[in-house]
């Protein structure tokens, strides 16, 4: 088994390697850069600016120079927070994103898997098609309008919410957490239900009954590991994706998180931010992928028992 | 008295497509220390009547119509759930057909062991785990104490299927229901299963409902037999009188289906052998290390032209790849492969094309074998077109000859494959196989998928082919009655060398090696083969 780790997470730099590369060169190639905007600026000032950030380097050197301060954690300055770190600003928004994620997560979680395994205790029936509906809707609705649909809602009609903040009024979190989640708690209801419903026409399911099991029994203890095995190894990307994916929760709701780093580096050409912000998730959905890969190894003994043996 | 006495089940499907009658007033009674065993094709009501004692016949669609089954003074088909879930596994348990997919793959076997003695007697964890392990020996399961602690795959089939059996038999049931419980068994192992399974009958002096569609399984085990057709029971009686005095045309007609005899070896041939391997190996995994698995190890053989080559061995021999690296299905780690003047071995696909139309495979499952998109004409004319024996004008007149050749109906033609039965099916495949009008065919396990009288047709089939269309066939199964039924001549297989090779009539009346008298004694039925030789004899 830690043969198989060391294994995977070797292989998981080069991954990381490319998206730095391209997203290095890619960020220098479009139109546009960190100094041009409507106010046009002296050829002196913008020589020294250069020099500064080192942009008047040739590219390859720039590129080899960022990749080792990288590798001491250096993400270098930021061109649009003059004086700030990327690093640093990254390490700032960080824990707000990923409490956000967290508590999605937890709604995301606790909700589709209730869902799926209801929906697949009587498939085909009132039980089964009206969560499955609703996950439908949640997988069709985009945040943008989830999120002030239920500010609306509950914020503004029945006023028993806060419509934005983070911490700053009790409840402020509850509003944001289920926008972010619900998308994912749709997909992983639909996951739970597949996943349940193949591990309910299993052979082995009618050996549980034949020994005069009870059926909740049945269900949580012979049927939930192998039912759910596909949502646990969903939930390594949809971690990645609720970090990555937040920006529009934390737009809508004002929360102070990385996503608004995310997007505005993006239109300032803030090219050490938006390095920055891409290595950094790009390595959280590595990381969590690899993550859940080695949580379902675990879960399932057939895939333990390949990797112990060094497979 | 009788411990379960059935009246009058029935037991009706209601589906969007009719009314299926499954079990049609069906009685029985089954005694204490008394083997009952239940004869029919698939389709013919026998689980379903078995399953619904426990009411584990799905409902809907399924509906008990009509009877009663009375166990313990209880009727089985009107007891509430929670009195239901007392009946099962305690008084009456159940071994399933596959073992393979009966045991929760994500439970330690112990766990699963367990389970019903902490369900039913309120036992303590460290007393269930004891007694478990004290059943894990009693069916023949070395090493107990370890094994409670593995995971069902590292078990083999046979091994799981003991697992299955102990798990039935530790709460001390009353009646254990086995629904072919060694049907995915090799033949040496399904020998010691029945064995085990009978002695346990005894010893415990349980009542065993034993389901099968094969007679000659039955025919060492059963006291009494009943024949079920169409849900219903045409039949029943002691085995004796089954076996010699079966009055019911559909009893006959199983009794008649069970091959017997061997064919007589054609005459030798002065032609050069059709297909010759020499010192053929097939190895997977890395080698030189643990994972290497010689499939194949240094094997010669030679065929020769119009006989039928009957290859035989256990599963994990090697068989199904020798065949398959002589058509170069499989690669061949070493040594050559001759197929008429053409050395194969190291031939491309490019190289290969023209000698694949003469060089033909009939796969073991017609379930999976064939594309379920394709209809009979679009599956018979593709090899027809790619080889170039017919252009799109005689496309139709050739795909309906092939047909009447394996004896489809003209009208089915445009049928997909799920809309037949599998013995149908092979009818397909054959088909297909043979429309490229190949020399040799290798057919790997064709029959063991089918019901018994079918399988009886499909051998008929496939002999009546290679006599009208001169084929040579290697003939892959494990079962050594078929074999010897259509063989002229019989390669034994053992982890992937040749342990012997002879006649029909050598190998089953003087086998030279200790193997080969194992699996001949592993023959299920050998009464029944001897009394139906004799009758046929005289």
């Amino acid at each position: 088994m830690w043969r198989f780790i060391a294994f995977r997470t070797l292989q998981a730099i080069p991954v990381i390697l490319t998206v730095i590369t391209v997203t290095f060169f890619l960020v220098r190639v479009a139109p546009g850069g960190p100094f041009s905007s409507e106010k046009a600026v002296s050829p002196q000032v913008e020589a020294a600016l250069e020099r500064q950030y080192r942009l008047d380097l040739p590219m390859y050197q720039q590129y080899f120079t960022y990749l080792a301060d990288l590798a001491q954690g250096d993400m270098g300055p930021s061109f649009n927070f003059p004086g700030q770190r990327v690093d640093e600003l990254i390490l700032q928004g960080l824990p707000i994103t990923a409490e956000l994620g967290l508590y999605a997560m937890l709604v995301a979680v606790v909700i589709g898997v209730l869902a799926g395994v209801i929906a697949a205790l009587k498939p085909n029936s009132i039980q089964d098609y009206i969560p499955m509906s609703l996950a439908m809707v949640g997988i069709c609705m985009p945040t943008f309008l989830l999120g002030p649909l239920l500010v609306l809602v509950f914020g503004i009609w029945f006023d028993w919410l806060p419509v934005s903040g983070w911490g700053s009024s009790p409840g402020d979190k509850i509003l944001p957490s289920i926008t972010l989640g619900a998308m994912y708690a749709a997909y992983i209801a639909r996951l739970s239900r597949s996943g349940m419903l193949e591990v309910l026409s299993q052979d082995y399911m009618r050996t549980a009954r034949a020994k005069g099991l009870p059926g909740h029994v049945v269900v949580i203890k012979h049927a939930l590991r192998g039912g759910l095995l596909p949502v646990i190894s969903y939930l390594g990307p949809a971690f990645a994706g609720l970090l990555s994916g937040s920006f529009v929760v934390e737009t809508i709701f004002q929360i102070p998180g990385l996503g608004r780093f995310y997007v505005q580096a993006a239109f300032n050409r803030d090219y050490t931010m938006i390095l920055g912000t891409t290595t950094f998730l790009a390595t959280l959905i590595v990381l969590f992928n690899l993550l859940s890969d080695f949580l379902a190894a675990w879960l399932n003994p057939r895939l333990r028992y390949q990797f112990s043996k060094g497979k | 008295m009788a411990l379960l006495s059935v009246k009058d089940l029935t037991i009706h499907f209601h589906t969007r497509n009719g009314l299926v009658r499954a079990v049609d007033g069906v009685s029985f009674d089954v005694h204490a220390g008394e083997t009952y065993a239940i004869i029919g094709e698939s389709g013919s009501g026998k689980s379903v009547a078995c399953y619904s004692l426990l009411g584990l016949v799905p409902m809907p669609p399924g509906r008990v119509e009509a009877g009663t089954a009375m166990f313990a003074g209880k009727d089985l088909l009107r007891l509430s759930n929670s009195e239901m879930r007392k009946v099962r596994g305690k008084g009456i348990s159940i071994i399933f057909q596959d073992p393979m997919t009966s045991l929760n793959p994500f439970l330690k076997v112990g766990e699963q062991l367990i389970e019903p003695l902490l369900l039913h007697f309120d036992m303590k964890r460290e007393e269930a785990w004891e007694k478990a392990t004290a059943t894990l020996e009693e069916v023949g399961i070395n090493n107990a104490a370890q094994r409670m602690n593995a995971w069902p795959f590292e078990f083999s089939g046979g091994m799981r299927q003991r697992v299955m059996i102990a798990m039935a038999l530790i709460t001390e049931p009353e009646i254990i229901i086995a629904d072919e419980p060694t049907t995915a068994l090799d033949v040496t192992v399904q020998a010691q299963i029945l064995k085990l399974l009978k002695d346990l009958q005894v010893r415990r002096n349980i009542g065993v409902i034993f389901i099968s569609h094969d007679l000659s399984v039955v025919a060492d085990i059963a006291d009494n037999i009943a024949v079920m057709q169409n849900g219903k029971l045409v039949e029943q009686g002691s085995r004796d009188a089954i076996f010699t005095a079966a009055s019911h045309p559909y009893t006959k007609k199983l009794l008649a289906a069970v091959p017997v005899g061997e064919k007589q070896p054609a005459p030798a041939q002065d032609e050069p052998p059709i297909v010759s391997v020499d010192n053929l190996c097939v190895f997977f995994g890395e080698s030189g290390t643990d994972s290497e698995v010689k499939a194949v190890n240094n094997v010669s053989l030679q065929i020769e032209r119009g006989e039928i080559l009957g290859l035989v061995g256990e599963s994990g021999s090697g068989k199904s790849t020798l065949g398959r690296s002589i058509l170069r299905l499989v690669n061949p780690t070493s040594g050559s492969i001759r197929f008429k003047d053409h050395d194969v071995t190291h031939m491309n696909a490019r190289q290969l094309k023209p000698l694949r139309r003469q060089m033909q495979m009939i796969f073991q499952d017609p379930y999976a074998s064939l594309n379920p998109r394709m209809t009979v004409y679009d599956t018979l004319s593709e090899p027809l077109l790619l080889h170039g024996i017919c252009n799109r004008k005689n496309l139709d007149a050739e795909v309906f000859r092939l047909m009447d050749s394996v004896g489809l109906a003209r009208e089915s033609v445009l049928r997909y494959p799920h809309e037949f039965s599998g013995g149908q099916r092979q009818r397909i495949a054959i088909g297909r196989a043979i429309a490229t009008k190949p020399q040799f065919i290798i057919a790997d396990e064709p029959v063991s998928a089918l019901d018994v009288t079918i399988q009886a047709q499909i051998l008929d089939l496939l002999l009546e082919l290679v006599d009208r269309f001169d084929l040579t066939m290697l003939f892959v199964s494990h079962d050594l009655g078929v074999v010897r039924y259509l063989s002229d001549r019989i390669l034994v297989m053992r982890s992937g060398e040749l342990v012997e090779a002879g006649t029909a009539n050598e190998i089953f009346t003087a086998p030279k090696q200790d193997y080969t008298r194992a699996l001949l004694d592993a023959i299920p039925g050998k009464s029944l083969l001897a009394a139906r030789a004799a009758d046929s004899g005289s």
